[in-house]
């Protein structure tokens, strides 16, 4: 169980790598939000929240998808190790979730006059939050951890079959109501932001999976040291 | 396959016959919608064209919960008394063993139902004895079984029991609950265009089931 | 190696290397097992060695974390629907319906196996564990030790090739330990394998041809009881096992 040297040095240089990479990134974004781009005329300052939105809620879709199949392959092979990165991308998709509600509701104050609406989207992603979280609550209510991992990888996937049903659900129920969006014409985006907004992606991406691997590392080290406690005892 | 069915079959009656004898399940189901909608009404305060807006909702709320609280005790009844074990002893294909619980689910959630919704149009005055109605309410009550079934037969093995159920099954049937209560809506104003609601059901339903049948057998072993 | 299931396979129980972890405790710790065909095995332990977990694992109601185990030649991952209708179960749970009657619990669980002539079959279990008289009562209304008497019928309605029993003698009275000990022994039936778990050191002797011990999920001791008296057996246990039975 415990780590060779080789591996434990190969896995502390790539993390090193990504932590950097992340650090470099993240500085380079904020520079290309607040200064490169142009700032929007109507909406303002606000709408440079938006560069952030979309690059959580594509990691957040990013984790659950990678939730989705791992849970597929747990199933047909179980294995700890498959269990802890299922684990680890569901809490980085719940906690860029959560950034994606905030951001939204930040940006829909000044714009919708309300922290809080019930829109179709931000419906759907306020119970992909929900599922998700019930995901990872799961395991601390079954006692044998190992139908513990089953069970989470049965929600892992029900939940992320569910997640396109639930959203045409809500979209076909909000068109009953008033709308309360101005769309924005997307089309008439500056290149300069279209590049942010991918630029942003990437770098989320880079940061989610320097989180991931360090959950993970974190869980084995845990593991072994509980190991190590029942074996000396 | 034909030993299959004789299974099914077998195991549905059992469960059919328990409940006449123990009778606590339906009787539970039963008084706790009953009770609901009155509740619904006297905390709502409802009357005028109020009702015709948030009736459906309350209906499909008092099933809903009502449902969850009977499927909940179907696992919990052969886990505690250790039953569960027998049955999967048995040489039964897990999915066939899913398919008769789903069953004897669906049978008792019809029962609560034949009761409720006549009792709901005469409380709420709202005509939900036609056809349109128990279309929505069939393919609404297969999908929160089908689900229920199965996150149930989870909870069984839990710590949390019961409390786990509508944490498991709330979040994931909402396209559900919503495509039951405007269905249901849509019936009682007449409304004939609108979202394929009932189309939504059933793909619901259909996907739901697929999957469950092949996912049952990790949700139910040891 | 013969064809599964036929009547030529020789080892009716074949377990390597199973371990079962309950979080960071090992609950069955690399149990190895070898069980010919109408062979009778007494499998002794302290509360807490692993003993039902044991018998859960080779019921297929448990999934071991590791290791394999086959049943006349079948494996319990591939086949395990074929694993499960050689095998005949009871455990500290009678698994009856408190509801039903002895004879309606016999004949739903008939019903699961398919089997053919179910009713003669049913009638004739009843009678053999001394329960005919009040076979109409629901299962409630019995006693502990009449229920266990049941739950060894149910045990038998599909005629398994192996019997797993953990704790059998629980509840029962001297003249139903007789019939138990002529069940085991296939005296009032035909003889078929059995693992048999008990505290009772003189019932693992006299009723099992081997005895083994069960320590903290390993198993640390085999022998044939013929080799053995009961003062030599109660000297293995309390150095293997610590604690006097
Ligand atoms: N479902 C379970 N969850 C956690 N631990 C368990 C579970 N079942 C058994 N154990 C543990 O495994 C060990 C072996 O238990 P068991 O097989 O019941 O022993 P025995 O039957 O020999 O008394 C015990 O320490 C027990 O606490
Ligand atoms: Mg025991």
């Amino acid at each position: 169980m415990a780590l060779s040297k080789n591996e434990g040095g190969a896995r502390r240089w790539i993390d090193d790598v990504l932590g950097v990479a992340t650090l470099i990134g993240m500085v380079v974004a904020l520079w290309l939000i607040f200064i490169y781009t142009p700032m929007e005329l109507v909406q303002g300052a606000v709408q440079k929240v938006f560069y952030i939105h979309l690059a959580s809620i594509w990691n957040a879709y990013l984790g659950f998808l990678i939730v989705f199949v791992v849970s597929i392959l747990y199933l047909w092979r179980p294995s700890a190790r498959k269990d802890r990165i299922a684990r680890a991308w569901a809490e980085v998709g719940v906690v860029f979730t959560t950034i994606t509600l905030v951001s939204g509701s930040i940006w829909a104050k000044p714009i919708w006059g309300t922290y809080w609406t019930w829109d179709a989207r931000l419906t759907s992603t306020l119970i992909l939050w929900i599922i998700y979280v019930v995901y990872l609550m799961l395991r601390g209510f079954v006692g044998d951890p190992e139908r513990g991992r089953r069970y989470a990888a049965i929600v892992g996937i029900i939940g992320f079959i569910d997640v396109p049903i639930v959203h045409m659900s809500v979209r076909w129920w909000r068109t009953l109501h008033p709308d309360p969006i101005v769309a924005t014409s997307e089309a008439a985006l500056p290149a300069s932001m279209w590049y942010t907004v991918l630029y942003c992606i990437v770098v989320f991406t880079v940061l989610a999976l320097f989180l991931v691997r360090q959950r993970v590392h974190i869980d084995e080290l845990r593991e072994t040291l509980v190991d190590l406690r029942t074996t000396s005892s | 396959m034909k030993l299959t069915l004789q299974q099914v079959l077998a195991i549905v009656q059992k469960d059919l016959m328990v409940e006449m004898r123990a009778r606590d399940l339906l009787v539970l189901m039963l008084t706790f919608a009953v009770l609901s909608l009155v509740i619904f009404y006297l905390a709502l305060d409802l009357w005028g064209p109020v009702v015709q807006r948030v009736g459906p909702g309350l209906l499909w709320m008092t099933i809903t919960f009502a449902a969850m609280l009977g499927m909940g005790r179907t696992f919990v009844r052969e886990y505690e008394r250790g039953t569960l074990a027998g049955l999967l002893l048995a040489p039964i294909d897990r999915g066939a063993l899913f398919i008769s619980k789903l069953l004897a689910n669906l049978i008792f959630l019809f029962i609560m139902e034949a009761v409720t919704l006549p009792m709901f149009a005469l409380l709420f005055d709202l005509p939900v004895l036609n056809p349109a109605v128990m279309l929505a309410t069939l393919l609404g009550t297969l999908g929160l079984a089908i689900l229920g079934t199965m996150f149930s037969a989870m909870a069984a093995h839990s710590r949390a029991r019961e409390a786990l159920l509508p944490l498991l099954l709330l979040p994931t049937t909402v396209p559900i609950i919503i495509g039951a209560v405007q269905a249901t809506s849509n019936a009682i104003s007449g409304v004939a265009d609108g979202p394929p609601w009932i189309g939504l059901l059933i793909a619901f339903d259909v996907i739901f089931l697929t999957l469950s049948y092949l996912l049952f057998e990790h949700a139910i072993e040891g | 190696m013969a064809d599964p299931g036929t009547d030529d396979v020789d080892t009716a129980v074949e377990v390597q290397g199973i371990t079962k972890r309950y979080g960071a405790q090992a609950a069955l710790d690399q149990v190895d097992l070898c069980l010919g065909c109408n062979e009778r095995l007494a499998v002794l332990g302290p509360n807490g060695a692993g003993k039902t977990t044991l018998i859960a694992v080779l019921a297929t109601l448990v999934r071991p974390s590791a290791g394999t185990l086959r049943v006349m030649g079948f494996d319990s991952a591939d086949a395990p629907n074929e694993v499960r209708r050689r095998i005949g179960v009871v455990a500290h749970q009678t698994y009856l319906y408190e509801e039903l009657s002895a004879r309606e619990n016999l004949l739903f669980y008939g019903r699961l196996y398919g089997m053919p002539d179910l009713e003669a079959r049913v009638e004739m279990l009843l009678k053999l564990v001394d329960i005919y008289p009040r076979r109409h009562e629901q299962i409630a209304n019995l006693s502990r030790g009449m229920q266990q008497r049941v739950a060894l019928a149910r045990a038998l309605v599909h005629d398994p090739d192996v019997l797993l029993l953990d704790e059998p003698d629980t509840g029962l009275d001297q003249a139903h330990l007789d019939l138990l000990a002529s069940l085991v022994q296939g005296r009032a039936i035909p003889a078929r394998t059995v693992i048999l778990t008990t505290h009772n050191l003189d019932r693992a002797l006299e009723l099992c041809g081997r005895v083994a011990v069960l320590a903290q999920g390993r198993l640390v001791y085999q022998a044939a009881s013929a080799a053995l008296d009961r003062a030599a057996l109660r000297d293995a246990y309390h150095r293997l096992a610590g604690a006097a039975p």
